[in-house]
């Protein structure tokens, strides 16, 4: 799958990397803790899961999209540090930003570091505090991801930006609204079983169908919340990686893509360019496929995004996300189980941790401690992160040895 | 809003005012510096190019909640409208009957419109939004 003989050996270059470590926050509406109650708690408990103390950390990477509107805070690396108790080691501590991406993205930089051997034991963070803004500072701060100049301007939002594509897919490939809203009673069904879940109630897809519309087709219930929380990873070189655990997930693959920021410059509203070029890297990287995935966590934003990352993902054809959604073939127990975790829609999407968030549930996936939501033998898993509408993506391939 | 940030996009708001790449012929709107096919040989070879305004709806929604400062307009209809240059661009499509009437096919030109406002003394924002095309020789439905 490697187009490009030089990114194969640029790979094997470097240094295997291994996940070591994790720790998340439950996401939701959380009043009571601060952006800094948040980070700090995710982060301590993926130190003590890794059996690593302060002094042992070379290098911080944090994943935030938008400190500067949640909480008026821009500078955030260094705050975290300070948090945790680790400002007297001097450690590089760097803020990344991706938009719904970015705690994906300071992963891969986190990875990247660690491969080029600049640094051994790398703790990369995402947060996002999104319950400390009023509704009019949230909805701006959510538009901000798009083209503000000639999308937001307009008067269109995040939403009528997806609903298009789901309108889109609808008419190109035969989806339904049955079949997009399977998505997020799916998703409800998973998150019942994971405890740091924002939602554990089930829904049905007359809910779905009836809930006040944000824009046609999508109902509230397409739309997956804006969460407070946290997750925290430890990276290590692979071959170093048993010293402090006993379940080594390697990390197989990082791809990142890029696209325009407005959708209406792409060329098809029904794919998105950047996630395929995003997973061809990864997969070619990994040296695997989407044959071989036994589980995965898509960024479901809305429900149409899970639809279109399980096609541009290389696990369905071409509409034929939508048919096997409904057939039960993604939910837990089925062919390919996506989203165990609750996806964005049931666990919560606190912005800049949930591609971190994907991560730690990918890994509890393979190293067979999902309780409740375990998909059997899995041995190999997925994450996919996106940001705004598609301009940014990430797909991450792991796997225990 | 600033208002220079407004002012200086004044010509390809109110406008349609996009550019064109004279090494390829290709027009972009919104207005592109760099041709994304050209590339370097398109550095200063763009020039302005005043669109048609007229195109048609290639995907639409209808917006209940709403952008901050465009309460007073829901429900409205979104559209992405490929211009007849072949360029796309996002709008509104307004002086429609019922919003969910806009679908894609749909023929619409460009129209001067009140875009939104910085509260109920603040500056105005104008710029194009689409309405209706009627084809000559077609009826008015």
């Amino acid at each position: 799958m490697a187009t490009n003989p030089a990114e194969k050996a640029r790979h094997h270059a470097g240094r295997e990397v291994a996940v070591i470590g994790i720790g998340q926050t439950a996401f939701g509406e959380r009043w009571e803790a601060s952006f800094r109650d948040l980070v700090t708690e995710a982060g301590l408990k993926a130190i003590q899961d890794a059996n690593i103390q302060g002094e042992d950390i070379d290098a911080v990477y944090v994943g935030s999209m938008s400190t500067a509107l949640t909480i008026g805070q821009e500078h955030v690396a260094p705050l975290v540090i300070d948090h945790a108790g680790l400002a007297d080691f001097h450690m590089p501590a760097t803020r990344v930003e991706g938009s719904g991406a970015s705690g994906s993205i300071a992963f891969r930089q986190g990875v990247l570091a660690v491969r080029s051997g600049d640094a051994d034991i790398v703790v990369v963070g995402g947060v996002e505090k999104m319950t400390d803004s009023s509704d009019a500072e949230t909805a701006r701060i959510v538009g901000s991801s798009m083209d503000q100049e000639w999308e937001s301007f307009v008067g269109a939002t995040d939403t009528a930006i997806h609903a298009m594509m789901a309108r889109a897919h609808m008419d190109e490939l035969g989806t339904t609204l049955d079949m997009l809203a399977q998505v997020a009673v799916k998703n409800h069904d998973h998150g019942l079983k994971n405890p740091y879940a924002q939602f554990k109630r089930p829904i049905t897809r007359e809910q779905v169908h009836a809930a006040p519309m944000v824009a046609d087709p999508l109902t509230r219930l397409h739309c997956a919340p804006l969460s407070d929380g946290a997750s925290t990873v430890v990276l290590c070189p692979l071959e170093a990686a048993e010293s402090f655990t006993k379940k080594p997930v390697k990390v197989a693959g990082t791809g990142q893509g890029s696209d325009t920021l407005a959708l209406h410059a792409r060329h098809s509203l029904t794919t998105m360019a950047a996630a395929r070029a995003a997973a061809e890297r990864a997969y070619a990287q990994a040296g695997w496929g989407p044959d071989s995935v036994d589980v995965a966590e898509l960024h479901d934003a809305y429900t149409v995004n899970e639809l279109i990352a399980l096609e541009d993902l290389g696990f369905f054809p071409r509409g034929g996300a939508g048919p096997a959604t409904l057939e039960g073939e993604t939910a837990l127990g089925g062919r390919i189980p996506i989203n165990p975790s609750g996806g964005l829609k049931a666990r919560g999407h606190a912005v800049g941790a949930t591609g971190l968030a994907q991560i730690a549930e990918i890994v509890s996936q393979l190293r067979n401690e999902a309780e409740g939501r375990q998909v059997k033998d899995a041995r190999r898993g997925v994450c996919h992160n996106t940001g705004g509408t598609g301009a940014t993506a990430v797909v991450t391939a792991l796997e225990v040895l | 809003m600033g208002v220079p940030r407004f002012w200086r996009e004044q010509p390809h708001r109110y406008r349609l005012e996009g550019t064109r790449c004279t090494n390829c012929d290709r027009v972009y709107f919104p207005p592109r510096w760099v041709c994304p096919v050209c590339r370097r040989e398109s550095v200063g070879k763009m020039e302005r190019h005043k669109m048609d305004g007229t195109g048609t709806v290639v995907a639409s929604t209808v917006v209940h909640d709403p952008a901050p400062g465009f309460e007073d307009q829901v429900p409205y209809a979104v559209a992405i409208i490929e211009l007849d240059e072949g360029c796309r661009l996002t709008t509104q499509v307004s002086d429609v009957a019922d919003p969910h009437d806009v679908v894609p096919g749909m023929r619409v030109k460009s129209a001067f419109r009140r875009i939104q406002s910085d509260g109920a003394s603040g500056v105005i924002y104008y710029g194009t939004k689409f309405v209706p095309l009627v084809e000559q020789g077609s009826t008015p439905s």
